[in-house]
């Protein structure tokens, strides 16, 4: 399989605001590190989740790879071409090739717009379809995504739908450019658990029809584990843990994603549940501890960790690790 | 007698689209020390029951029938200064939000302070004190922290204090709802850890109100499914998830991923939950239900006792009520 999705020394920095005062005394910035060089690649047709919990950068990571933010340093790569550096045009062919799909479907519909409106708009932007020709597809969509009858939909505004209709179009939004790459930002967490799985196998549905390839972001591990192909754990800006999903569920390595496996409610009653054995939380990322950034709160730490950043290394065929725990 | 009792609990909301009935016709009881789970999707009125407990049903809901006893106490009919003495004191609540539940521009040690003070006006101030210390000690809080502000805690902190300031009076109830939605699932778990230890410890009764069902099996004795207003189904944790009976419940079973299971295979439910200005008649389930017949839009199914301590509204198992 191709990659369809590649990111090297990904990072971005966000520099801190400083009060007059300190500006005055101190010359030194001090930066966020929201993504702090993580490299990966995303194949055809796959779904690849970024996992981790809030603050970890899953979301700027996202964000850079379609280019809504830019990255401190680092590529990324489009379909074997570099589009780190794109700009005018030749970004917005890009574009219509990578969508993205919010996590809130109240805030990322236009309440004054209606859905066939919202829906047909790409197409206005990119010069594609008009009138009828638009109107055409845009029923089309909205019936690939469920909601049909769909002229029944194109004159409603988006307070007269449910959340779940709402992130159906949304999805129908995304798909209506045919574009092959899909940016999936929590798009089922604000979703009643009771409709969550119609969201998530429209989402399977529509990647095997049009042959979409999907990065997933989310916290919920027991989504992730449902839905994806390969997931990479993420920790204050960087990637500790990549694996196909039965590696990393079966075989968690890194002591984060042990610790964040065992903190997952398990709906059985008569399973005994241990406590998580992680000390404190998440530091600042402003702070960020030396060597390895999760020792603090680490079980087994060691001198080492202490003193040097461990690398993201091969420890089994395709699964990845960055722990001194695995140095031989 | 159980330390709560409530029966054909009904409050309404009346707004200018008509009258919402968020939650009708609830009745269960909870032991003395004991764990209630109630679940619901949003818009189930699983919050406006809990908050109909300590009778701080937000405006402009009003509590129009039946009767919540506490130790006795029938607190519908309490005056609002009587109330006063209940809340806190006997029943205390934990909300959502640690953010917005602390005053930002008071410190963390003020906070305890100020509410043992009020409820128990002979202690004092250095008493107060002392107990704020040993509670933060007992939460995981380094007590020198006392003249901290809100905003220098953390947000899994800020809810440690919350439930802190729950339990400061030690009350036989403790009600929880959703305390850990906004939090991380680390920190989710050592929290609802922290809450069953410190539950143990001062040997209260525990309401805990989620969306995740999953949270709710793992951690209660006794579940309370909601559904628009309605209580669907109602039996302890390990009944439930082996034998689930209502059409929704088990839908909704099967919509949980298992971290834990291989290859599993979830459905959804189809449809979605009403408009609450505009409930469907009868059972107020059926438009989603496969199993729904004529009988289910005409009449509203009775809570039916199905022997195990085990009650369902649904017409699969029968037509005559349950008297609880």
């Amino acid at each position: 399989m191709s990659e369809i999705v590649k990111v090297e020394h990904l990072k971005k920095y966000f520099p801190v605001q400083k009060s007059f005062l300190e500006q005055l005394f101190t010359r030194k910035l001090s930066y966020v590190k929201a993504v702090d060089d993580v490299t990966f690649s995303i194949k055809k047709g796959e779904i690849f989740t970024l996992a981790g919990e809030s603050g970890c950068g899953k979301t700027t990571t996202g964000r850079i790879i379609l280019k809504l933010a830019k990255p401190t340093s680092g590529k990324i790569y489009f379909d074997g071409s570099d589009v780190t550096n794109l700009k005018g045009e030749k970004l917005r062919l890009i574009r219509r090739r990578m969508q993205m799909i919010f996590q809130d479907p109240y805030a990322s519909l236009n309440p004054r717009m209606k859905i066939g409106d919202a829906v047909g708009h790409p197409l206005e932007i990119h010069g594609l379809a008009k009138g009828e020709e638009k109107k055409k597809m845009v029923l089309e969509v909205l019936e690939k995504v469920g909601l049909t009858p769909p002229y029944q939909f194109i004159n409603l505004y988006p307070h007269q739908l449910s959340g779940g209709q709402r992130q159906r179009v949304a999805l129908a939004r995304s798909i209506i450019l045919k574009p092959e790459f899909i940016v999936a930002d929590e798009p089922v967490s604000m979703i009643d658990v009771s409709l969550r799985t119609t969201i998530i196998d429209l989402m399977l549905t529509l990647r095997k029809e049009l042959g979409l390839t999907y990065l997933f972001i989310t916290h919920d591990l027991a989504v992730a584990k449902y839905i994806s192909d390969r997931i990479a754990i993420m920790y204050l800006g960087r990637i500790i843990e990549l694996g196909s999903r039965a590696t990393l569920f079966l075989k968690p390595m890194h002591p984060y994603t042990q610790a964040l496996l065992s903190a997952i409610p398990v709906p059985n009653p008569e399973r005994k549940r241990k406590p998580v054995e992680l000390a404190g939380e998440v530091p600042s990322p402003i702070n960020m501890p030396s060597g390895c950034r999760f020792h603090p709160r680490c079980p087994y730490q060691k001198d080492i960790c202490r003193k040097k950043e461990p690398k993201l290394k091969e420890i089994e065929r395709e699964h990845f690790v960055e722990c001194f725990l695995y140095d031989v | 007698m159980p330390l709560l009792e409530v029966n054909s609990l009904r409050v309404d909301y009346p707004t200018s689209r008509g009258t919402v009935h968020a939650v009708e016709n609830v009745s269960f009881s909870l032991e003395k020390g004991k764990k209630l789970g109630i679940a619901g999707e949003s818009g189930s009125g699983k919050s406006t029951l809990g908050l109909s407990l300590i009778r701080l049903v937000p405006h402009p809901g009003i509590i129009v029938g039946g009767c919540i006893k506490i130790d006795g106490t029938d607190i519908v009919k309490l005056s609002n200064h009587e109330i006063r003495a209940i809340r806190g004191k006997k029943v205390a609540y934990i909300f959502q939000d640690p953010m917005t539940s602390l005053n930002p521009v008071k410190r963390i040690g003020t906070h305890f302070v100020e509410l043992i003070r009020t409820h128990e006006p002979t202690t004092t101030k250095e008493e107060a004190f002392k107990r704020t210390r040993s509670m933060l000690k007992n939460l995981g809080i380094l007590p020198e922290r006392i003249n901290d502000y809100p905003h220098q805690f953390s947000g899994g902190m800020r809810q440690r204090i919350m439930i802190g300031l729950a339990i400061a009076l030690n009350p036989a109830l403790v009600i929880a709802d959703e305390p850990t939605t906004a939090l991380d699932v680390i920190v989710q778990a050592k929290i609802l850890d922290l809450l069953e230890d410190l539950r143990k410890v001062y040997g209260m009764a525990l309401i805990l109100i989620s969306h995740d069902l999953s949270i709710l099996l793992e951690r209660c004795d006794k579940i309370i499914v909601m559904y628009a207003g309605h209580m669907m189904e109602y039996a302890n944790s390990t009944e439930l998830y082996k034998n689930p009976k209502h059409p929704y419940t088990q839908g909704l079973l099967q919509s949980i991923p298992n971290i834990e299971l291989e290859d599993q295979k979830l459905s959804a439910i189809p449809g979605s939950p009403p408009d609450m200005h505009n409930p469907p008649k009868g059972c107020r389930f059926w438009p989603r239900c496969s199993y729904a017949t004529e009988n289910c839009h005409l009449k509203e199914p009775p809570l039916i006792d199905v022997g195990n301590d085990h009650f369902v509204r649904c017409f699969l198992y029968g037509e005559k009520g349950a008297q609880q």
